[in-house]
């Protein structure tokens, strides 16, 4: 197993040396003229405007909170749509098929229960305004 | 395998003490108890190769928790900001203990 | 009837009370968005949610009423979750009824506070429930979270926030040895449900298992921290100090009820046979828990942030009945927790009628004199430090909680030591109790000192309520006892040693 992971290590190996060489090189190489145009931020070529440690609006994070909350939630869909066959089945699948007359709503409804919990808190977020912008 | 994964696991999740412990910025520690999390969540994973899905499941359910916690936090940590124009510990302390 | 856990309508069934309150809640938190913020709509939003809150007590006791079992499964339906759940709505009734004049009082005027009282109990009702660390897991978070926010619920006062900030980094923290040592005991046992663990612990003979012992501890340390047992207790006074105190007697009374609750369940059916390994360090945990509480109760000013230690110093006797792990310790846990319950948030609603606007009054030397110019609060407040004490007849039903958890302590195999410390512990507790109560009735008022606000109706009726009632179980103790005995946590893998096969999948 050991030898499979070799050539990822020599060329960790490399990179790390390669980038030690040549920051080291041109730091034992270079004459030091600073001016005030080759200290500022390379911003392609455009003068850099302001400070890049600006606030953000608060606005950003409520979004940020809101989508991270909804997102995750959605984790639980894949999983729920790979085994949706199974779970409207309500014996075992023979042949991934299931034997007629066995259909149970039991996954369906599962997940609308869960749909609507989170319908419940992103109705409760838009009256509360947190999805308005301005 | 799971043993390398275990003890992978039981570093992460010591690092993620050692960073609660010594730093005092409450992102970072807010960071690091994530961290915690994530090692926990890398020991179901390996698990589930012994016992089968329950430990996957697992994960899923930390994941949102985590998020929800991660939600909850930031909206405290803000709320500190806005009283006391930074999230340093060590400025943080109105009451005696 | 005997709930087969298997299949989803019956599971739906057995978990009729807690999903009639979430139900319930979700409808109250979409009603408190619309509208305006105002004090009119909290209150309503308020009464709405003690409604809710007796409809699922209504449920609870009809399930309790009616017998239920249940297969092995992820949720236990036995008498001790119900009378568990009772004890936890008696607490969020209580705290909703006092936040209710506390926010219009200080003008906060956000109907979600009590949205957020209900999405705690029902995490709270879900853990006295949890027959599975999964379900243990997802309980503590909806607690917690919803915790976190009601500690910063005063968006003005530095110190909500603070108490929030850290509460919450301190509560993450312990989620995450919670959740490490859950991983850990799955590793060792290859279940995550607790009566299968204490099988797979006999069957396999695990008892020595590194793995599982270190699991365990980091479950201790985790459960340790939501139950504020020393020395994981380092958060509570800040927390208790600066959280709003309707939130704080919350806390103290149903956060901590729920959270043991739940260390008794896992200790009694899945870790049974680790006695062992584990017995002495909980032993000291105990001890420890004692004496720092109380010792450290001694020197506080502030009346919030003496109770805060007396809540630590009752976290270590509740955590005796954990040590003995036995019936008698379930027994006298429920009983201790009905009258801490009563005890403390009769205690804070006096702190909140007492404090002045913005939480201001609240050291014990402004109690002085109280009996001159409030007799009826003065003597309520003396009932309540001396249940909190455990003092005979005065202290009402105070006095048989420690006295039911000795006599389990010292059920063979007898605990005597640990039975010393608590009668010791509380002997040093008497002094900060006692001080209370001669400050107030001793003490002259000060000619500068304000005088205290009318009591709103709300406030005044939990006061009455909880005294009340301490009194009256004092005295006559022998139904509540009689029904704490028969709530017992049914331990699936004594009673029925059945094999249980995988569930197909459905």
């Amino acid at each position: 197993m050991s030898r499979t992971y070799l050539p990822v290590l020599l060329l960790m190996g490399f990179v790390v040396f390669n980038a030690i060489l040549m920051i080291g090189l041109s730091h034992l190489t270079m004459r030091s003229r600073p001016t005030p145009v080759k200290q500022s931020a390379y911003e392609s070529g455009i003068p850099a405007l302001g400070e890049a440690r600006e606030r953000f609006s608060v606005k950003f994070y409520m979004v940020a909170m809101l989508f991270i909350i909804f997102d995750i939630e959605t984790v639980f869909l894949i999983p729920w749509g790979a085994y949706f066959r199974n779970l409207s089945c309500a014996v075992p699948l023979t042949n991934g098929l299931c034997p007629s007359g066995q259909v149970s709503m039991f996954g369906l409804v599962e997940m609308l229960v869960f749909m609507a919990i989170l319908i419940v808190g992103l109705v409760y977020v838009w009256k509360k305004g947190a999805l308005q912008w301005d | 395998m799971i043993q390398e994964a275990l003890f992978f696991s039981a570093v992460l999740f010591i690092i993620g003490v050692i960073g609660v412990l010594t730093r005092r910025n409450a992102i970072i520690i807010f960071m690091c108890v994530e961290l915690m999390l994530n090692a926990v969540n890398l020991s179901f994973v390996a698990l589930s190769r012994l016992y089968g899905i329950a430990g996957q499941v697992f994960v899923i359910f930390v994941m949102t928790v985590a998020a929800a916690e991660a939600a909850v936090g930031l909206a405290i940590i803000i709320s500190i900001f806005r009283h006391h124009e930074n999230v340093d510990l060590r400025n943080i302390n109105l009451m005696r203990g | 009837m005997r709930f087969d856990l298997d299949r989803p309508l019956e599971l739906t069934f057995a978990l009729a009370p807690d999903l009639l309150l979430i139900a319930g809640t979700m409808v109250l938190l979409l009603a408190s968005a619309w509208g305006t913020e105002t004090a009119k709509r909290q209150r309503a939003v308020g009464r709405w949610s003690i409604a809710l809150c007796v409809l699922t007590l209504a449920a609870v006791i009809y399930m309790w009423w009616a017998g239920h079992t249940a297969t092995r499964g992820a949720i236990a339906v036995d008498p001790f979750r119900w009378a568990t759940d009772v004890l936890i709505l008696l607490g969020a009734i209580l705290a909703i009824a006092l936040s209710m004049d506390y926010l219009e009082r200080e003008r906060i005027d956000v109907a979600e506070a009590h949205v957020l009282i209900l999405f705690a109990v029902s995490g709270m009702m879900l853990l006295a429930a949890a027959r599975d660390l999964m379900i243990v897991f997802l309980g503590i978070e909806l607690m917690s979270i919803a915790v976190y926010v009601l500690a910063g619920l005063n968006r003005r006062s530095g110190r909500a926030a603070e108490a929030a900030l850290k509460y919450f980094l301190l509560g993450a923290f312990s989620s995450g040895f919670l959740l490490y040592g859950i991983a850990l005991v799955f590793g060792a046992t290859g279940s995550t449900n607790i009566a299968d663990i204490g099988a797979a612990i006999l069957e396999r003979g695990l008892t020595t298992n590194a793995m599982l012992l270190a699991g365990v501890g980091l479950l201790v340390v985790g459960l340790g921290f939501k139950v504020a047992a020393a020395p994981f207790h380092m958060w509570t006074p800040d927390v208790y100090e600066g959280a709003p105190t309707p939130m704080t007697a919350f806390m103290a009374a149903a956060v901590k009820a729920a959270a043991f609750a739940v260390f008794l369940r896992i200790w009694m059916e899945a870790f049974p046979y680790l006695n062992g390994a584990w017995h002495k360090p909980l032993w000291y945990l105990a001890v420890f828990t004692m004496v720092v509480g109380n010792v450290v109760a001694l020197v506080q000013k502030n009346i919030k942030r003496m109770l805060a230690y007396s809540s630590i110093a009752h976290a270590g006797y509740l955590l005796v009945a954990v040590v003995v792990s036995n019936f008698e310790g379930a027994s006298a846990y429920l009983f201790y927790v009905f009258a801490y319950t009563l005890a403390t948030m009769g205690a804070f609603a006096v702190v909140i009628a007492l404090a002045q606007t913005g939480e201001r009054g609240q050291q014990i030397e402004d109690y002085a004199g109280l009996w001159r110019v409030r007799p009826g609060l003065a003597a309520a407040m003396a009932v309540f430090m001396l249940a909190l004490l455990g003092f005979p007849i005065f202290g009402g039903m105070g006095f048989f909680a420690k006295w039911y958890v000795l006599q389990a302590a010292l059920r063979p195999p007898s605990q005597t030591n640990l039975a010393i410390w608590v009668v010791g512990t509380s002997l040093v507790s008497a002094a900060y109790y006692l001080y209370v109560v001669m400050v107030m009735f001793m003490k002259a008022r000060p000619a500068e000192a304000p005088s205290p606000l009318k009591v709103p109706g709300m406030t005044r009726f939990v006061i009455a309520t909880c005294a009340i009632v301490l009194l009256v179980v004092g005295i006559w103790p022998r139904p509540v006892l009689r029904v704490a005995r028969r709530s017992l946590p049914q331990l699936v893998h004594l009673s029925e040693d059945l094999p249980r096969a995988p569930a197909p999948p459905r």
